[in-house]
């Protein structure tokens, strides 16, 4: 637990030496996120939030505590179970000037309403020339691993990170989450900003206890194109984003102990991803895990993998592998349901396997 | 309605434990999300025992009342709900996702979206040439979604024998139906469609058998498709867990004083009705979810490598 705080630290400080010694207040991504939310809607009058439960109750997830009561029903607005309607208007509202921030409440419910977001927010840009903007933010809960099921339990990264117009990202902790999230109201395109409920601190659901970090209290941007390394190492590279970074952080302590050093990158940006960090660390350690709690076929497990075999200098010492939710929908069962997902011990697996000569 | 009831009962049991003192989803004999049925048994009922097991029924996120009233395996019912190996799908499902074949009962979790199923499923049954139907149940918030709209509309053109069956429990989890919906009455808007709506006051199984009557018999003549809406109320949360606070104060209260349980225990006894007779009806129903659930408790688990079969058939 010592030693998982000390990475944490380590990871803010990177971000922002300046951020890190002015507060230490501890956040959860729920509160990080809602937090964001009223910076940007006191800093700008343009924004405006939309969704299912978003006011009264605060989120089904927390993302909107307290907005309701402080900007009222005109900026947080309840809508209707009509995505279809409330997030093709969003498309309209940032056309007209505004920046609105819709949430859908589960990423699975994206088939009533994909058309506004591929068809429409993602291509507004390219069909005006350039001319009209869409600066919206749609945030969504994403990920199983509670007995939710099918419909209730998937990642859906790569189906959104497959389409051209959009940005992606997905934080690991609670600072990156206020800094994303600022960073995607602030942008003049449309960004799905995925959370994932292992990772939301909200009670109910259990949390990951790294996800809740120190957050600074004033507005800042974290990038939404760069990905972070978060532990460093020479013998081989962990990638992973939201939940599954842990995966690879709780793998990385215990290969440490067999003296394997592995370097973990958290992805943060699905779309667009950051190639560069990702080639660069495989360059130096030659090794490559990757995952993954989306299903495995054509997701960014394979994204991955395949930029960096197309990478002229990557010079690999051992196939790159994945760990991913495999190709069926989400079991309901826990006895399925945790043997499919991936986990600590999985990657830990994958690694040695890919380090041979530790073993 | 008593079944229904009992079985809810049960199921709020055991998905408590493990999940106190500290609340957490993941925990116990039954994970995830749960959305019980307790109030909403008149709507089921008064339905259902119109139908034949040849008719089609889709439900929602909030099934167990439903299901039970169309007959569904009890039995494999509570061990899907715990995921065990014997469960309607072998566990893969759980309590949001519940088929029973033998009786045409389907249901899933995303809002409005056992319409098409069911309007489809009725134009197959009427291109056969048979009597069966097709019915619908859906929430109030789910009238707000275009498949209401789209299935509505396509139901009447195609003059499908279907009854879609609004369960207006006046919320969609903390939204209150009168801050998210243009008109008071759903009901009202069959009239766009050119078809017959009406609305059932009361959470009264009488009058929803009354006006399920008449739209179910009006669907097997041959006579088009209909919308019901139904006065009802939810006497739990959303889903376990829920905090409820947007609810005025007061409101659990007043609402449990008018269960329609007792209520109509009530008007049975007024009629006449031997009170011999309801004990009996409870105790058969008591015994028949203890042993459901008895049944879902010591039933095996499935295999891990169970998760891989059944993808395709
Ligand atoms: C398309 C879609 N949007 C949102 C949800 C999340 N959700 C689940 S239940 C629910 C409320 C449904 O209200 P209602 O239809 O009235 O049914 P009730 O829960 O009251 O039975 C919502 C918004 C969903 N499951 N599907
Ligand atoms: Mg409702």
């Amino acid at each position: 637990m010592h030693l998982r705080k000390c990475l944490l630290n380590r990871i803010v400080a990177k971000e922002d030496e300046k951020l890190k010694n002015k507060a230490e207040r501890r956040l959860t991504i729920a509160k990080a996120m809602s937090e964001a939310i009223a910076q940007a809607m006191d800093a700008d009058q343009r924004v405006l939030v939309m969704g299912e439960d978003i006011g009264k109750l605060g989120g089904v997830f927390g993302t909107t505590q307290g907005l309701l009561e402080k900007y009222g029903p005109e900026r947080v607005r309840d809508t209707p179970i009509s995505e279809t309607a409330f997030i093709g208007a969003a498309v309209g509202m940032a056309a007209s000037g505004m920046r609105p921030i819709v949430e859908l409440m589960f990423v699975d419910f994206f088939g009533v309403c994909m058309d506004a977001i591929y068809n429409l927010a993602a291509k507004q840009s390219y069909f005006s020339g350039g001319r009209v903007k869409c600066p919206l933010v749609i945030m969504t809960s994403v990920g199983g691993g509670y007995g939710d099921a099918g419909q209730h339990s998937q990642c859906l990264y790569a189906t959104f990170a497959h389409l051209p117009g959009m940005k992606v990202v997905i934080p690991s902790n609670a600072y990156d989450a206020k800094g994303l999230m600022t960073a995607a109201i602030r942008d003049e395109n449309p960004t799905i900003f995925m959370f994932h409920k292992a990772l939301q601190g909200m009670g109910w659901l259990g949390t990951e206890p790294r996800a809740i970090t120190s957050v600074p209290q004033e507005l800042y941007e974290v990038p939404l194109n760069k990905a972070a390394v978060v532990r460093t190492g020479r013998d081989i590279t962990l990638v992973g984003f939201g939940v599954t970074l842990h995966h690879a952080l709780d793998a990385a302590e215990a290969l440490a102990v067999d003296g394997i050093e592995a370097e973990v990158i958290d992805l943060r940006a699905l779309a667009p991803i950051d190639r560069e960090t990702v080639r660069r660390s495989v360059a130096k350690t030659g090794r490559l895990v990757v995952v993954d709690d989306d299903y495995k076929s054509c997701g960014i497990s394979a994204e991955i993998i395949a930029m960096v075999c197309e990478d002229p200098q990557a010079k690999l010492r051992s196939a790159p592998t994945r760990v991913t939710h495999p190709d069926i929908p989400v079991p309901f069962s826990p006895v399925m349901e945790r043997a499919i997902l991936p986990t600590a011990s999985k990657v830990e697996v994958s690694a040695r396997n890919a380090v041979r000569g530790f073993e | 309605m008593v079944k229904s009831r009992y079985f809810e009962e049960s199921v709020k049991q055991a998905y408590l434990e493990g999940k106190q003192p500290l609340f957490n989803m993941a925990k116990g004999p039954i994970p995830g999300e749960m959305h019980l049925s307790n109030g909403q048994e008149p709507c089921a009922a008064g339905v259902c025992a119109h139908l034949r097991p040849g008719d089609f029924v889709t439900a929602t996120h909030r099934p167990h009342h439903v299901a039970i009233a169309k007959g569904v395996d009890l039995k494999a019912m509570a061990a899907e709900i715990f995921g065990k190996m014997p469960g309607l799908s072998g566990g893969r499902g759980g309590h949001m996702h519940l088929f029973d074949p033998d009786v045409n009962f389907s249901c899933s979790g995303i809002i409005g979206q056992g319409m098409g199923p069911a309007l489809g499923a009725a134009v197959a049954r009427q291109m056969r040439g048979d009597e069966h139907v097709a019915i619908s149940f859906i929430g109030e918030g789910a009238a707000n979604q275009g498949a209401f709209h789209e299935s509505l509309n396509l139901a009447a053109i195609w003059n499908a024998p279907v009854v879609f069956v609004i369960e207006d429990n006046s919320y969609g989890i903390s939204v209150a139906k009168k801050d998210c919906t243009a008109i008071e009455k759903n009901s009202d808007r069959a009239s766009a469609y050119g078809i017959s709506g009406v609305f059932v006051p009361g959470n009264d199984p009488d009058a929803v058998y009354d006006a399920a009557g008449d739209a179910v018999s009006r669907a097997r003549r041959g006579g088009g498709p209909s919308l019901i809406e139904v006065e009802t109320y939810r006497l739990e949360g959303h889903f376990m867990g829920d905090a409820e606070q947007y609810r005025p104060k007061g409101e659990v209260e007043r609402l449990m004083g008018i269960d329609p349980i007792p209520i109509y225990r009530r008007r049975l006894a007024d009629a006449g009705v031997d009170s011999a007779l309801l004990e009996a009806a409870d105790a058969r129903a008591k015994k028949n979810v203890d042993e459901a659930i008895q049944f879902a408790r010591t039933a095996p688990a499935p295999e891990a490598s169970d998760a891989f079969e059944k993808v395709f058939t």
